[in-house]
């Protein structure tokens, strides 16, 4: 479970002076729920899930993960969590089976746990074929199975996505979705952020929406339609962001 | 801190850099092939244009002198020299290289010499030139036999031997070991070519490790897992001071199988026998292992500084932006050390690199002061501890690894 408690994260930039990237947010994920954080770029979403993520510390405020504090047990946390971002790229020198197996020393797995991990993993993501092949030469579809079995190799509660389909093609995008509706199924705990309105629709059993660092809504697709009386998410979207509902 | 850990992220690490042309290139081949390139290469290039400078017969040109034909004709008759007609515009024919060098001769030098007067032959060069030196050279041994012969036969005709203008010789003769020579030879120039290859070795993994991995985005995916952040940077830190003892290491031994296969060249040249001048210089090797050890708390500091400083970066180019003009900094007090004259003392010790310059150049030349030898290293351990520990509170900061 994730829970974030008045969460804030406050930047000090030369030219711009002081900018609240998150500003008290609170929200609540349950186990084998999908927890969609929808916003345009800029709105806060990154700065979110890596505080979630204790990739940097809040401000103020706190947030648990799988039941421990992300500033005073970091460690644990990210014991529990996996992470998949565009920004969490793989090493290109090592093979795809190099990767998944260094991800899980680091996180306490023994060579025979991890043997047999490695073996399941590479099963479940069909990764048999490009296993031993270096990670520069693989395609973005194959990129993206490895960074999944990276994230599950030490089979977190918490799952955090941010992004993970930008820039990817209609077949890879679909195979990531299909993933996180799987995690869903097995009783993780998953937060998924985006600004494609249609994945969330799609995907996201509770959807957070975001702007300019603040949570300004938050339900299940039919409830923020109801609240909002759009016909549809995008709709819904504007009229939560727009000035007027923010005045 | 987890050893576990440590030794997962800079085995990753080993393996990574091992694929890396770029690590391989700065770590292992340029500090491989420098050391012979320098030894052999370049001192066979000087071999090579000096001999055959030496074989030119050089163009001069006697200026004055039209009262003492016995001069020019000498000259030519000696076969050594090919006398051109004497012009006015002698120094310029002597800047432009078509003159390699001049006499003057005074007028009515001849017969001051019969007379037993002394007139002065000057001799003209373009300093700085070789060719024109080592004519200069030639015309000198030519007219410094010209007065022995003088002198030998005004004395005869006084019924004097010649012992009499030349009552004793001085001999020159070396006492010091081949290894004392050869250490004096090399011990300035050896610390400052591993001084900057312990630098260039440590440079290419420190960025690689670092501002690098920020650009590719393996840096956040690195922080993801539940690592330590302390366990992290020793166990990139250590990749990053593999790469600057590999390069040491390698840069001596080619430099001990250059110093071999020199030593082996002139093993069959009486010429080249040990302490023979223009011998094969040759290294005591406690010096080397004296070198090797002084290098590691070098090493250290600026695998240290490197990664603090490329981790500050965003990009792989911005980093090597920073890291380049550092090479400046490491070569000024490396080359201070190869100055003559600059002697350690205990002020001197405590300056980094200058200090290892200098104790370095005393090791392979066979002396040892161990307060001094304690004091760099000591000082030079913990200008390195307080750079790592830089390096970890950068590693730290979410500015310095998230800076957009």
């Amino acid at each position: 479970m994730i829970e974030a408690r008045l969460l804030t994260k406050v930047f000090h930039d030369k030219k711009r002076g002081q900018i609240r990237a998150v500003d008290a947010v609170s929200f609540r994920a349950e186990p084998g729920r999908i927890y969609g954080l929808l916003g345009a770029n800029g709105a806060g979403k990154t700065t979110t899930l890596r505080l979630l993520a204790t990739l940097l510390k809040p401000t103020s405020g706190t947030a648990i993960v799988a039941g421990h504090e992300v500033v005073g047990e970091a460690d644990k946390v990210r014991a529990n969590v996996g992470f998949l971002a565009t920004s969490t790229a793989l090493y290109a020198r090592l093979t795809s089976r190099e990767m998944i197996a260094y991800f899980g020393r680091l996180n306490g797995l023994d060579e025979h746990s991890l043997r047999s991990r490695i073996g399941s993993l590479a099963e479940e993501l069909d990764m048999h074929e490009f296993l031993d092949r270096r990670c520069d030469k693989l395609s973005t579809g194959m990129k993206q199975k490895t960074s999944i079995a990276r994230m599950l190799v030490h089979d977190p509660q918490v799952m955090i996505f941010d992004e993970p389909t930008v820039g990817l093609d209609v077949m890879t995008t679909r195979s990531i979705v299909q993933f996180v509706r799987e995690c869903r199924g097995r009783g993780k705990t998953v937060i998924y952020s985006t600004h494609v309105m249609s994945e969330a629709e799609k995907l996201c059993d509770v959807i957070g929406i975001i702007h300019e660092g603040k949570l300004r809504a938050e339900g299940t697709l039919a409830e923020l339609l109801a609240r909002t009386g759009g016909p549809d998410l995008e709709e819904c979207f504007v009229k939560v962001v727009s000035p007027e509902a923010q005045g | 801190m987890s050893w576990r850990t440590i030794c997962t992220i800079y085995g990753k690490e080993l393996r990574d850099s091992l694929r890396d042309r770029r690590t391989l290139l700065s770590t292992i081949i340029i500090p491989t092939v420098v050391m012979p390139a320098l030894v052999l290469g370049l001192g066979k290039a000087v071999s090579v244009i000096i001999s055959k400078a030496r074989e030119e017969i050089p163009r001069v040109m006697v200026i004055g002198g039209a009262d003492s034909p016995g001069v020019r004709r000498d000259l030519e008759k000696s076969g050594k020299f090919k006398v051109e007609p004497a012009s006015s515009d002698w120094r310029s024919l002597i800047s432009e290289k078509k003159v390699r060098a001049a006499a003057e001769i005074p007028d009515g030098f001849e017969k001051a010499l019969e007379s037993g007067s002394a007139p002065a032959v000057t001799l003209y060069l373009y300093e700085g030139e070789l060719k024109s030196g080592l004519a200069v050279d030639q015309l000198r041994n030519f007219f410094i036999g010209m007065r022995d012969r003088t002198t030998a036969r005004l004395l005869a005709a006084r019924g004097l031997p010649t012992t009499v203008a030349r009552p004793f010789e001085v001999r020159i003769a070396n006492v010091a070991p081949p290894e004392k020579i050869g250490g004096n030879l090399l011990g300035g120039i050896v610390p400052y070519i591993i001084i900057l290859l312990c630098f260039m070795g440590a440079m290419n993994p420190a960025i690689d490790l670092t501002a690098g991995e920020k650009e590719r985005g393996t840096m956040e995916t690195l922080l993801c897992c539940p690592a330590a952040r302390t366990d992290i940077v020793l166990g990139k830190f250590c990749m990053v001071l593999t790469g600057a003892l590999v390069a040491v290491a390698c840069s001596l031994v080619s430099m001990g199988a250059s110093l071999a296969v020199v030593g082996a060249a002139f093993a069959g040249n009486p010429a080249g026998q040990a302490g023979h001048p223009g011998s094969a210089p040759t290294i005591d090797p406690a010096g080397i292992l004296g070198v090797l050890a002084m290098v590691i708390p070098v090493a250290v500091l600026f695998s240290a500084i490197l990664f603090a400083v490329s981790l500050f970066a965003k990009s792989f180019k911005e980093a090597q932006s920073y890291a380049g003009p550092m090479v400046f900094v490491i070569i000024i007090p490396a080359i201070v050390g190869m100055l003559p004259g600059i002697d350690l003392n205990l002020r001197l010790a405590l300056v980094p690199i200058l200090n290892i310059s200098l104790v370095c150049k005393e090791m392979l030349s066979g002396v040892w002061h161990w307060g001094y030898i304690l004091a760099i290293f000591g000082s030079t351990a913990l200008y390195a501890a307080v750079a790592l520990a830089l390096a970890v509170k950068m590693f730290g900061r979410e500015g310095v690894i998230f800076r957009t």
